[in-house]
């Protein structure tokens, strides 16, 4: 059953909307997302103030409390699982609540199911360890283990009253939705682009900012940032991700064609290896190209150079973190 | 690649180390001198006065020297408006603004007044805002930008933790009326104009009782 979402739910679920209302329509920088289309699931995720008011054991609430300290300060685990500058909060912005910041709420009530990103059936430990192995350049926590189980916890816990494989592109607010630009993305406006918007908080060697050596704004590319097998380290994702979410405070600021010319200088820049490298860029591009690659420029000739084609892993020391593995079911 | 960036950044934390305090080109020395004109409301030790339904006067003491180099700019320019600022920006030329601001930079931090009589639904609320926003209405966490325990994060966004609740609330107000405009791409008035009379006031009040380190 698809429910339809009360006047009252998408005022506050469409969170932004509601600022743009008529009474502040004189709003110098008012916040437009996209309005839930019809049919379309709206979730309205718990807050840690619900969680507290809530009837749930105490000892649960500590651990999704601790997921939420992890999610939000995820630093707190470099060198170990986390090899870069990200916190899950990076990408997932509002705690992981907010629409079109890739919620991870959806995650929970859609898995497991069959990703092709590594042609197996996924649990959301696996999709979590997909996040560390990637966008972390790092090592997931150990299945089953604390930190891993309060993440899910937290995930779970701002899916609560979702009902479990509705189907997902019914999910108002998921992921980093975004049209397909007018024009073919240029690495010169991007750059341009990026100078004037980005540069300030993500500095223009993409390097970012620390603060007293803690990460404070994410490196875009470099050795401090996501690797080559991340997700947003397609064109697609990333534009999306700016469309809706930057620069922060101004979403919707950027046109979907800025979008798409800054996701492309950023993604043209060099970053640490894929995992899944197989000792040959072209090769590697290849092999995951349909259910990845076809969406990045690893492995392509940019800007005069072969993208990808380096031994790097930034921080870490492994290529690959021993979880990433195929599965059969056999 | 790996190597080589780990090279340039032990070579530029060596830089680092080696250099003086300030990244600013000036002289705190000379700065003190050229600050007496400062100190009849910005005090003798940079803590500045809160005063309440007045004009508060921001602490300067241990704020980012970048900064402060920047609004004395603004205030000579025009750019950032304030009568009262203004005929005193325009007495310093441009060595003696860094000179000021390196002064200011490095004196020790004072304490940030006008939140005493905040309640505790208030304090609560400031730091709500201040760790974690409030997205319902777009507000991003302060300390998002404002670093670490709102300590401040490089040159344009300064440390607001232990600053004077009447100078926060007013300057939230100035982005709210657009009085106050200097800020790098609206990054605060977008966030500004989004605040209720109580954000802004439990904001101000439980930011200006956090110490500024």
């Amino acid at each position: 059953m698809i429910k339809r979402p009360s006047a009252i739910l998408l005022g506050l679920a469409v969170a932004a909307a509601s600022v743009a209302t008529s009474a502040q329509a004189e709003l110098k920088f008012p916040v437009n997302p996209p309005q839930p289309k019809e049919g379309q699931y709206v979730h309205v995720p718990p807050t840690l103030e619900d969680l507290e008011k809530s009837n749930l054991h105490p000892e649960l609430k500590r651990v999704i409390r601790r997921g939420h300290d992890l999610f939000t300060n995820t630093q707190q685990l470099r060198g170990e699982n986390v090899f870069n500058e990200m916190n899950c909060s990076s990408c997932h912005m509002g705690e992981g609540a907010l629409p079109f910041s890739a919620p991870v709420w959806p995650a929970a009530v859609v898995l497991p199911n069959y990703r092709p990103k590594n042609d197996h059936v996924n649990s959301l430990e696996e999709r979590i360890a997909g996040c560390f192995s990637f966008s972390m350049n790092g090592k997931p926590p150990e299945y089953g283990s604390d930190n891993m189980v309060a993440l899910t916890a937290y995930h779970q816990w701002l899916a609560k009253g979702v009902p479990i494989y509705q189907g997902g592109k019914t999910l108002y607010g998921r992921g980093y939705p975004i049209d397909k630009p007018e024009q073919e993305p240029s690495y010169e406006r991007g750059k341009a682009l990026y100078e004037a918007n980005c540069s300030i908080c993500h500095s223009s060697d993409g390097s970012g900012l620390q603060v007293d050596g803690k990460s404070q704004f994410p490196a875009l590319w470099g050795d401090g940032s996501y690797n080559w097998g991340a997700g947003i380290s397609r064109i697609f994702t990333m534009a999306g991700f700016i469309h809706h979410n930057m620069p922060l405070g101004q979403p919707y600021s950027m046109s979907v064609q800025d979008s798409w010319d800054i996701a492309d200088y950023i993604n043209t820049q060099e970053r640490p290896q894929d995992p899944r490298y197989t000792g040959d860029v072209r090769e590697t591009r290849a092999k995951y190209d349909e259910s990845f690659h076809a969406h990045t420029y690893y492995g392509l000739e940019k800007q005069g150079k072969l993208l990808g084609d380096h031994e790097n892993l930034g921080e870490k020391d492994f290529l690959k973190p021993d979880v990433l593995r195929p599965r059969t079911f056999e | 690649m790996s190597r080589v960036f780990k090279i340039c950044a032990a070579s530029a934390l060596l830089t680092l180390a080696a250099a003086p305090v300030a990244a600013l080109d000036g002289d705190a020395a000379r700065g003190q001198a050229a600050a007496a004109v400062c100190m009849a409301c910005h005090q003798a030790d940079g803590s500045g006065s809160n005063i309440p339904g007045g004009e508060s006067w921001p602490r300067l003491a241990a704020m980012n020297a970048d900064y402060i180099y920047k609004q004395l700019q603004d205030f000579k320019s025009g750019q950032r408006n304030n009568a009262s600022m203004m005929p005193f920006a325009m007495m310093l030329n441009d060595q003696q603004m860094k000179d000021v601001a390196v002064y200011y930079s490095q004196m020790p931090a004072t304490a940030g007044k006008g939140g005493e009589n905040a309640d505790e639904a208030q304090l609560a609320l400031g730091e709500k805002l201040a760790t974690w926003g409030d997205w319902s209405k777009y507000i991003p966490s302060c300390r998002s930008c404002h670093g670490p325990d709102n300590q401040g994060a490089g040159s344009h966004f300064p440390g607001i933790a232990g600053q004077h609740a009447g100078y926060i609330e007013q300057q939230i107000r100035n982005w709210q009326q657009g009085t106050r405009s200097n800020d790098p791409q609206n990054l605060m008035h977008a966030i500004a104009e989004r605040m209720s009379d109580d954000d802004i006031k439990a904001a101000a009040a439980w930011l200006s009782r956090q110490p500024a380190k």
